[in-house]
């Protein structure tokens, strides 16, 4: 029996086990959404906005490991699914975008909503397809997920002409894929392997610094027996949250710009790095040419771009994390000998002052203004034992969760690290609660990021998608503030945010629930009230307005070499409250 | 990391479809890495194309850009050719303007390169020459004094020298992604 494209395409996403398909329809994707219309395995989530399709589907793929899917229109539809693909890429996030696209006949033609897809896409894609018969179809798509998943995960656009959709031809999926020019290792070297375990044998002052690939190769376990056999340290990147658990008395926190104190010296005056699925982005190294400067550095992935890019590394590993761990693991375990607590504790003493000497710490005066920092680390004590999965945007709020939410388990941190997407958290958040009904779901957000996708509460409510959202509003872009203050001379250029919506009322327009939160002592009724909910909810939490995250490492600056507090200059400045405006352009103040 | 740059030149053999010379162009723009030259056409399996870039950069470049290329899922194989003992070539056809006085000295000069004239006019020659670098550029700056109208080079082209003895050292770096 012959098949149409459209039918082919969802047969084949059945195939590959997809449940939820995020996206909006349009012309040239009409016949794939009627296909999909008439049929009960995928679900379709309508959303209210490309780019929120987009970060459900890497929420829903961070939280589950399994590809995410969007399914979107031609021209402004692909366009505005640029954003999470960019965000996707450099988070390694698997999602596949499957894109509509003008009719074959018409393409270059500048025909009515045509783009070019795939130059679009092509910088922030790990591949992307135009299907240009209907024959190729079924190879492309089992090609596409492959190519998504396997490797270092990333995202691969699929762009299909409307024509393609309509044409039919016979169905038949392949069993397998060959892709000459795509061979992932996954096999580290094993000399190199043996070389890192005298590494760390010799070592005295060792730290393990994992990222992100920890999670997508599903190596956690690997790295706690490390850790725990050798009695290493663990710094964690942002990407790696949860790959740790993070009341682990092995764990350092997150180090980099934001790191915690001890993180960011552990790993400074370390003469070992063992790195893990992790790339030395700028936000974690800081000066690179002052980057753990007694340290030899050992460098598992399975990206070979991603060693030797910005840092100088001795032992480079290519290959699965697990994978590899595992086999380090083996060895060590057969070689390691006396007690190592002992052999390490002059290391852990020095760990352990840092530690005692600027812990993370926040001040909540009991009947002040509410600190930010309080919420989160109410909001963990009161849900950790639920395990839930905790989205965020982009900001200071950002950096807080990320330093007093400890979370316990891989697959339950979903962020935008390496492009920094304001309005990210709240979709991501709605795509995982879609792909686990009955978990926590919780969205921490800025007033500022919260706006960028605010439209997405449409698709909670009608999907009954309970996620609960956080907006720590301070009337700010709370992290540009904070940069100028501190860099800037406080100059609140196009940060304050003069018009913030009721939060409350907006989530009640939609028919969400909104709650307001205004006094310390009501911090924990209130999440809990929120917690009770079964719909979504957004909490408008009115927090102190400048307070500052810290510690912080300049842009460009040396791990050591931390902001722990306010300036005491900005301290006097600050005194003084936001200026009074008489003249106001949006989002500048003139006193 | 004082290193200086040396010019390389990089084989790429690569998925001959749509979309895979802009990837490799992308990614060197993209990336910030300099293309002195490219050439591109069919190897003899018509699914395969052979693209070779000129370029220049230290080692810790060069080798970001090999890893970068091994990268793209379209390219098949890499190969710095300038690792090893290898053959280059280059074509330029030159169209000289040349006064009744200039026609000797130009056929003289092409004569040396062993260029060819392929085809004249009452007050030009176009010459082609066929050559490694040093002296498609030699011919050039002779000609030029008698004025070139116009100039068109194909890019460098080349191959590794197939071994006489063992142990000619060869280095292609295995794809591994
Ligand atoms: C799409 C996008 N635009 C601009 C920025 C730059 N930026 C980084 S943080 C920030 C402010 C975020 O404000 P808010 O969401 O209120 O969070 P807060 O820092 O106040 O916690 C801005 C504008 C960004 N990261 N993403």
């Amino acid at each position: 029996m012959k098949l149409s494209g459209s039918e082919i395409f969802v047969e084949a996403l059945k195939r590959e086990g997809v449940k939820t398909i995020f996206g909006i329809p349009g012309g040239v994707v009409l016949k794939i959404f009627d296909v999909l219309h008439q049929q009960n395995d995928i679900e379709v989530i309508l959303t209210r906005h490309e780019q929120g399709a987009g970060h459900m589907a890497e929420g829903y793929a961070k939280a589950t490991g399994q590809p995410g899917v969007a399914l979107i229109t031609s021209g402004p539809g692909m366009t505005n699914v640029i954003t999470p693909l960019a965000d996707a890429y450099m988070d390694s996030v698997p999602i596949i975008a499957f894109s509509g696209q003008v009719p074959t006949p018409l393409i270059g033609n500048d025909a009515f909503q045509e783009a070019d897809n795939i130059g679009l896409s092509r910088p922030c894609t790990k591949y992307n397809f135009l299907v240009k018969d209907v024959n190729d179809l079924a190879v492309t798509i089992k090609e596409a997920f492959y190519i998504a998943k396997t490797g270092r995960p990333g995202p691969v656009l699929v762009d299909i002409p409307k024509d393609i959709s309509m044409a039919k031809t016979d169905f038949k999926y392949p069993e397998s894929v060959s892709i000459r020019g795509y061979n992932p290792t996954y096999e580290g070297s094993k000399w190199q392997i043996k070389q890192a375990a005298e590494a760390i044998l010799k070592s005295k002052r060792p730290i393990l610094y994992i990222g992100g690939g920890v999670i997508f190769s599903g190596a956690s376990r690997e790295v706690r027996e490390l850790a725990e056999m050798m009695q290493i340290p663990v710094d964690m990147t942002l990407m790696a949250l949860g790959a740790f658990p993070g009341d682990h008395p092995l764990s350092l926190g997150m180090l980099g710009m934001h790191g915690t104190y001890v993180a960011n010296m552990a790993i400074h005056y370390s003469d070992l790095v063992i790195a893990v699925g992790a790339r030395f982005d700028d936000r974690v190294t800081g000066k690179v040419s002052e980057f753990c400067p007694q340290a030899k550095i050992i460098h598992i992935d399975i990206d070979p771009t991603s060693i030797r890019k910005n840092i100088h590394v001795h032992i480079p590993i290519v290959g699965d994390c697990k994978r590899v761990l595992q086999e380090l693991n083996q060895i060590l375990r057969a070689t390691v000998n006396g007690d190592q607590k002992e052999l390490r504790k002059p290391w852990w003493d020095q760990i352990n002052a840092w530690r005692a000497e600027h812990p993370l710490r926040y001040d909540q005066p009991p009947d002040g203004k509410i600190k930010p920092q309080y919420v989160i680390d109410r909001l963990y004590q009161l849900t950790a034992d639920r395990d839930p999965i905790v989205a965020t945007d982009v900001g200071q709020h950002q950096m807080w969760t990320a330093q007093f939410f400890k979370l316990a388990n891989p697959r339950t941190w979903l962020t935008s690290g390496g492009l920094g997407t304001m309005g990210f958290g709240f979709p991501a958040a709605l795509g995982a609660q879609a792909a686990f009904r009955k978990r926590l779901v919780l969205c921490i957000a800025g007033d500022g990021s919260i706006q960028m996708n605010a439209q997405e509460l449409a698709t909670a409510v009608v999907n009954k998608l309970p996620v609960k959202v956080f907006i720590m509003n301070n009337h700010f872009h709370g992290m540009v503030r904070q940069w100028q203050d501190l860099f800037y001379e406080g100059r609140y250029a196009s940060s304050y945010l003069d018009v913030v919506p009721d939060f409350v009322k907006l989530a009640e327009a939609y028919g969400a629930a909104g709650l307001r939160l205004e006094k310390v002592s009501d911090v924990d009724d209130v999440i809990r009230e929120a917690l009770a909910l079964d719909k979504p909810v957004f909490v408008d939490v009115m927090v102190d307005q400048f307070e500052n995250c810290y510690p912080m490492i300049p842009a460009g600056g040396c791990n050591h070499e931390m902001i722990l507090s306010d300036p005491p200059e900005l301290k006097e400045r600050q005194k003084m409250g936001v200026p009074k405006h008489q003249e106001s352009k949006d989002g500048v103040l003139t006193a | 990391m004082a290193q200086h740059d040396t010019e390389h030149i990089i084989n790429i053999t690569i998925e001959n479809k749509f979309g895979a010379l802009s990837r490799v162009a992308g990614l060197f723009s993209g990336r910030g890495f300099n293309i002195e030259s490219l050439s591109v056409a069919p190897t003899l399996d018509p699914t395969v194309s052979m693209m070779t870039i000129v370029t220049k950069g230290d080692d810790w470049i060069i080798e970001q850009i090999i890893k970068q290329l091994n990268k793209v899922i379209d390219v098949i194989k890499v190969v710095d050719i300038s690792e090893s003992d290898f053959v280059e070539r280059e074509t330029a056809l030159i169209k000289v303007h040349t006064r009744p006085e200039d026609r000797a000295e130009a056929l003289r000069i092409a004569d040396i390169f062993r260029a060819n004239v392929v085809d004249s006019s009452p007050t030009s020659y176009t010459i082609e020459v066929t050559g490694d670098v040093r002296k498609v550029q030699a011919i050039i700056n002779l000609l030029q004094p008698l004025g070139i109208k116009e100039l068109v080079r194909t890019g460098r082209i080349a191959i590794m020298r197939e071994p006489i003895r063992t142990g000619a050292a060869t280095r292609s770096l295995a794809k591994a992604n």
